[in-house]
């Protein structure tokens, strides 16, 4: 391959989103922009799959692996908009600072 | 440099800096459409590296599941005709510190790793059948487990959603 573009290219690439979806994670008060972070840090371990299967003799073992990941952040996605829907009824805010009781 | 590795710094350019749209914006609308760039961005990355099927299970499941979801309980969870849709944010400077750290160690590794790589000039024209034969053979039983793990947790996300709202 004749390409410039080599594994090390990608797995910055997956650092670098990987950074602003835990930045995201650690700074948004808004449940829904918290879920967005995970998301972003979910694809940025899917770049690192799928680079290291391709640049692993295109070895499909990474693929699948993740496929699994998508299954789990659709399944991840549902329940915690759910929970996110729910604590919004009871509580009309979806700042995670002001959700602090378990029970009221 | 070639076609290949501008198309490869383009995709990248667009997943990056929407994501950084998605992170920064003050804005949520404006985080979650910039994450539908963010996920398109992705699934060309994926194409770049041979996985097509990947590539458009992604664009499928989060564009048009997880994406919409979001969209949804952005929508359902804001009053979105009187309150402007603003979000704040908290402990940026301890986080920033956090992250920087973090970007530095993954970064770090990344570069002095000497990754065992196993060079491959075919690339597979198409994965989907092969990807098709692993699930039945030698992943049928994380398979099945996922397929068991996805009914559950969305039986159980309409159950939380719904018997809530009869209670109100």
């Amino acid at each position: 391959m004749t390409s410039q573009i080599t594994l090390t290219h990608y797995v910055f690439l997956s650092a670098a989103l990987f950074s602003l979806g835990l930045f995201a994670v650690l700074t948004r008060r808004n449940a829904i922009l918290v879920l967005m972070g995970i998301e972003l840090i979910l694809n940025a371990a899917n770049i690192n799959f799928i680079a290291f299967s391709r640049f692993g003799g295109m070895n499909l073992d990474g693929q699948a692996a993740a496929i699994f990941v998508i299954i789990l952040a659709a399944a991840e996605a549902a329940v915690a908009l759910a929970i996110v829907l729910n604590i919004y009824q009871r509580f009309r805010t979806v700042n995670v600072d002001d959700i602090n009781k378990l029970k009221e | 440099m070639e076609l290949f590795d501008i198309i490869f710094w383009l995709f990248a350019l667009i997943t990056l800096g929407s994501a950084v749209v998605v992170v920064f914006s003050r804005n949520i609308i404006y985080s979650a459409f910039s994450l539908l760039f963010t996920f398109f961005g992705v699934a060309g990355v994926y194409v770049l590296l041979g996985a097509d099927f990947i590539a458009v299970t992604q664009i499928l499941v989060y564009v048009g599941g997880i994406l919409v979801l979001l969209v949804f309980g952005v929508m359902l969870t804001n009053k979105v005709v009187d309150v402007d849709m603003k979000t704040g944010t908290l402990q940026v400077l301890p986080a920033a510190m956090v992250v920087a750290l973090t970007a530095g160690t993954l970064c770090g590794i990344f570069y002095v790793t000497d990754w065992r790589l196993i060079p491959s000039e075919n690339v597979l024209p198409t994965t989907a059948g092969a990807l098709g034969e692993m699930m039945m053979t030698s992943y049928l039983l994380p398979f099945e487990v996922a397929s068991i793990v996805l009914l559950v947790a969305l039986v159980g996300a309409a159950m939380i959603a719904r018997k809530e709202r009869k209670q109100a």
